[in-house]
C-alpha cells in the first residue's frame, strides 16, 4: 500500500496514504458508472424513439479490393451504415449476376466481406459493379480498364522488382554520383545545395500528402481519412524528430542517412501508387514513364550527398544510402500491385511525408547554424535559388509522370 | 445471368404463376333495366413488397398486390368499382376505356384522399385488352411504386355477327374459350434508389420469375396473352417470343390481328394488345419470352413457356 518513495517513517503518515489510493479508485468509478447508468437508461428506455421519422437505415459501403482473375472478378467490401447492410443482389454492367458472398449474410458496420461474381470479363474494357441492398440502395464500383491483377508469384514479382530499380534505386544511385563534383564546392555552393535539397523535399511533402488525402478520400468515412493523413505525418514527425535528436543534433552522415529514410518512406508510398496503377489497369507502363520517374528521382540522390559532402564516408555507405533511399519503392511495387485497400496507402504515404518533414527541419536547421551570426539563414541569394530549383526541378521532371 | 436465390411469396401475398390466371370478375347483379350491373372491390393500400430475391420495396398498391387485380368485363355492361384508399397519399383510379369526365379519376374528378371511398360507373366499352392506374400527381411516382392493373373486356358475340366465333372465344366463360390458356403479362419495373432509371424489370413484379419457374403450356392449346406495358422512365418496352411467330391485335379492340405473323412487337408507356400464337407443330421443350432490350430482359424480365403434351 505504500507509495514509492515515500519512507513510512511512521504510520501516522502511510494511513492517509493509502485513502487517496482508494479515493481515486472512487473518483474513477464515479464517471464510469453514470456512464453505464445512462447507456442503459437509453437501451432500456427508448427516449430517442421520437426520432425516428420513418427514414431507412444510412447505408454505405465502400469497395477497397478489386481483383480480376481467371475465375471472374472479386471485390472486397466494406459497410459503414448505420445498421448491419444486407447485399441483396449484384449486377455486372446492368446485368443481374450469379455472386456468392463470403462470409454470407449481414455486414455489420466496419466489417468486410468477399463478394464473388464468375463474370468473364474482357481485357481493356470498362466494367461496371453495381450492388443492390435489400433497401434497393445501390453502390457501384467502376472498372475503369480490366486487366488481370497480379498474383503472388514469382514471374510478376521479378519484373515488379526491376521496374522498382529503375524507379527508386537507380536514379538515386545516379544523384550520388555526383558527389565527387560536389564536394569542390565552396560555402555558396553548399547553402545552394543544402537549399535545393529542402526545396525537393518541399515538393515531396506536398505530393506525399496531397496524394495521401485523395486516396484516404476513397476510404471508408469510418477511417477519418484526412484526419488520419495529418495526425499520421504529425506523429511521424515528431516521432523521428526525438529519434534524430535523441543523439544531439544529426549532421553528416546521420543527417544524410536521414534524409534517405524520409526519401525511402515516400518512394514506398510512390511504388505502391504505381503499383495500385497498373494492378487496376489505370496506367500503361510506358518507356517514357519509367524514364520520367528515374529523372525525377535523380534530385533525391543529390540531396542525400549534400551534407555528406565535407565528411568522406567509406565506399558502402553510399550503397546503403541508395538502398534505404531507393530499396522501398521496390516494395511499394510489391505491394501496391496486389490491389490493396486505399486507406492503407494512404497511411504509408502519410508517414513518409512526416519523415520528410522531419529532414527539412533538419537540413534547414543546418542551413541556418551555417549562416552563423548574421541572420540571413535562408535569405540569401545562394539559398534561394538552391530552393528554388529543388522545387522547380521536382515539379518539371514530375510532369513526365503525371497523367 | 440471373438474380441469386428466391422470393418469399408467402409474405408478398401473390405467387407470379397465380397472377398469370387470376381474373377479378367482380359480382354481378341486375339492373332495373334487365342489364348487367358489373361491381368491383379495391382498396389502396401501402405495401412492402419483394421485387427481386432479397430487394424490398415499399409499394403502393391495389388490393395488396402488384400489378392491382385483373379487372374482366363483358362488353356493354354497367360497371361500378367500389374504391377506398386506405393509403397514406390521395390516390385514384383511371381507367383507360370510354367514361364521362367525372369518372377520370384525375384530380378533381374521383381523387380519393386516405380513408375516403369514391365509386367510378360507366360502361365497358370499347372491348379490348386495357388498363387502368392511379392518375394522382405526382403521376410518374405513383405509377412506377405499384399503381396499376389490367383491366380487360371481353366482347359481346351477339354484337359482332360476323366475328361471333372469335368473339366467343374472346369471352372468359364459354366452351370455346375454354380451349384457349390465356394468360395476363403486365410488363413493370421498379426504380429501387429513385435515381429515374429502374433497377428491376419484370413482367408481373417479380424478376426472373418465370425464369426460374417456366410456365406450363399445353402443346396441343392455342395461347392467348393480355400483354400490358406499364413501364415508367423508359420510353418502350417490348415482347419477343423464341422459336414461334405470334398474331397481335394491338389494344384488342379488333377481332381480326392488326400484326399477323411477328415475333416482336413494341409497346410504348401504357400500350397494350393480345398476343395469340400456339405450339401444336413444336416439340415439346423450353422457349423463351423477353423484351429485346437486352437490357432488362438482364435486369429481371425474362420468362420460359415450357411446353408439354399433358400437365403434370
Amino acid at each position: 500500500m505504500n507509495q514509492a518513495g515515500r519512507p513510512p517513517s511512521n504510520a501516522a503518515t502511510t494511513l492517509p496514504v493509502g485513502r487517496p489510493g482508494r479515493a481515486s479508485l472512487f473518483w474513477i468509478a464515479i464517471p464510469f458508472t453514470v456512464l453505464g447508468l445512462a447507456m442503459a437508461w437509453l437501451i432500456g428506455t427508448d427516449p430517442l424513439s421520437s426520432f425516428r421519422n420513418g427514414a431507412p437505415p444510412v447505408e454505405k459501403l465502400t469497395f477497397e479490393r478489386t481483383i480480376l482473375g481467371s475465375d471472374g472478378v472479386r471485390l472486397l467490401v466494406r459497410a459503414g451504415g448505420s445498421q448491419p447492410m444486407t447485399i441483396a443482389q449484384v449486377q455486372v454492367d446492368d446485368a443481374y449476376w450469379q455472386f456468392t458472398q463470403t462470409p454470407p449474410g449481414p455486414i455489420a458496420r466496419g466489417a468486410t466481406a468477399w463478394v464473388q461474381l464468375p463474370f468473364p470479363w474482357v481485357v481493356g474494357e470498362a466494367h461496371g459493379v453495381k450492388i443492390l441492398t435489400n433497401t434497393g440502395a445501390t453502390f457501384k464500383r467502376e472498372i475503369p480498364v480490366a486487366v488481370a491483377t497480379p498474383t503472388v508469384d514469382s514471374m510478376s514479382f521479378v519484373s515488379q522488382a526491376a521496374l522498382g530499380v529503375f524507379v527508386g534505386i537507380l536514379p538515386v544511385a545516379i544523384g550520388l554520383m555526383f558527389y565527387p563534383v560536389l564536394r569542390g564546392v565552396g560555402r555558396n555552393g553548399m547553402d545552394f545545395l543544402l537549399a535545393l535539397t529542402v526545396g525537393l523535399l518541399a515538393f515531396l511533402v506536398i505530393d506525399a500528402v496531397a496524394e495521401a488525402l485523395e486516396l484516404a478520400g476513397e476510404a471508408a468515412a469510418l477511417f477519418q481519412g484526412p484526419v488520419m493523413v495529418i495526425l499520421t505525418t504529425m506523429g511521424s514527425f515528431l516521432l523521428l524528430m526525438a529519434v534524430g535528436r535523441s543523439r544531439g543534433t544529426p549532421t553528416g552522415l546521420a543527417l544524410s542517412t536521414f534524409i534517405a529514410l524520409g526519401i525511402g518512406l515516400h518512394n514506398l508510398g510512390e511504388g505502391l501508387a504505381i503499383g495500385a496503377s497498373f494492378a487496376s489497369g489505370a496506367a500503361d507502363l510506358g518507356i517514357f514513364l519509367v524514364l520520367g520517374f528515374t529523372l525525377h528521382n535523380i534530385t533525391e540522390g543529390i540531396g542525400i550527398a549534400a551534407p555528406i559532402l565535407k565528411v568522406r564516408p567509406p565506399l558502402w555507405t553510399f550503397a546503403g544510402l541508395t538502398l534505404l533511399a531507393g530499396g522501398p519503392a521496390v516494395a511499394g511495387l510489391w505491394i501496391g500491385s496486389l490491389a490493396y485497400a486505399p486507406q492503407w496507402s494512404a497511411l504509408a504515404l502519410a508517414v513518409g511525408a512526416g519523415a520528410i518533414l522531419q529532414v527539412i527541419a533538419e537540413v534547414g536547421s543546418l542551413l541556418v547554424r551555417r549562416s552563423g551570426e548574421t541572420h540571413v539563414s535562408f535569405f540569401t541569394p545562394a539559398a534561394m535559388t538552391g530552393l528554388a530549383t529543388g522545387a522547380g526541378l521536382m515539379y518539371v521532371t514530375a510532369m513526365l509522370v503525371k497523367i | 445471368m440471373i438474380t441469386v436465390g428466391g422470393v418469399d411469396e408467402a409474405r408478398n401475398g401473390f405467387d407470379p404463376t397465380k397472377l398469370l390466371t387470376d381474373w377479378d370478375r367482380g359480382t354481378v347483379s341486375q339492373l332495373p333495366d334487365g342489364r348487367t350491373l358489373r361491381t368491383f372491390e379495391i382498396t389502396a393500400e401501402d405495401k412492402e413488397i419483394e421485387i427481386a430475391p432479397g430487394i424490398m420495396f415499399l409499394a403502393w398498391t391495389y388490393n395488396g398486390r402488384v400489378p392491382g387485380p385483373s379487372l374482366r368485363a363483358t362488353e356493354g355492361e354497367r360497371l361500378r368499382i367500389v374504391f377506398k384508399n386506405y393509403g397514406s397519399h390521395p390516390h385514384s383510379m383511371h381507367f383507360h376505356g370510354i367514361h364521362a369526365a367525372r369518372m377520370d379519376g384525375v384530380p378533381g374528378a374521383g381523387l380519393v384522399a386516405p380513408g375516403e371511398e369514391f365509386v367510378y360507373e360507366f360502361d365497358a366499352r370499347p372491348f379490348g385488352c386495357h388498363l387502368y392506374h392511379c392518375h394522382a400527381l405526382p403521376l410518374k411516382r405513383h405509377i412506377h411504386k405499384g399503381m396499376y392493373g389490367a383491366f380487360v373486356i371481353d366482347p359481346d358475340p351477339t354484337r359482332h355477327p360476323e366475328y361471333e366465333a372469335v368473339a366467343r372465344s374472346r369471352l372468359l366463360g364459354t366452351a370455346e374459350n375454354a380451349e384457349w390458356q390465356e394468360l395476363v403479362m403486365v410488363m413493370n419495373a421498379f426504380d429501387t434508389n429513385f435515381d429515374g432509371k429502374n433497377e428491376v424489370y419484370a413482367v408481373n413484379t417479380v424478376a426472373h420469375a418465370y425464369a426460374k419457374k417456366p410456365i406450363k403450356i399445353l402443346r396441343d392449346k392455342p395461347v392467348r396473352v393480355y400483354l400490358i406495358n406499364v413501364i415508367e422512365f423508359d420510353p418502350i418496352n417490348s415482347f419477343h417470343l423464341h422459336a414461334n411467330f405470334f398474331e397481335y391485335f394491338n389494344q384488342g379492340t379488333t377481332l381480326t390481328p392488326t400484326l399477323k405473323t411477328v415475333d416482336l412487337i413494341t409497346q410504348c408507356q401504357a400500350e397494350r394488345g393480345i398476343l395469340e400464337f400456339h405450339f401444336t407443330e413444336h416439340e415439346p421443350g423450353l422457349y423463351m419470352f423477353h423484351p429485346h432490350q437486352s437490357e432488362f430482359t438482364e435486369l429481371g424480365w425474362v420468362g420460359m413457356f415450357d411446353v408439354v403434351e399433358t400437365v403434370s
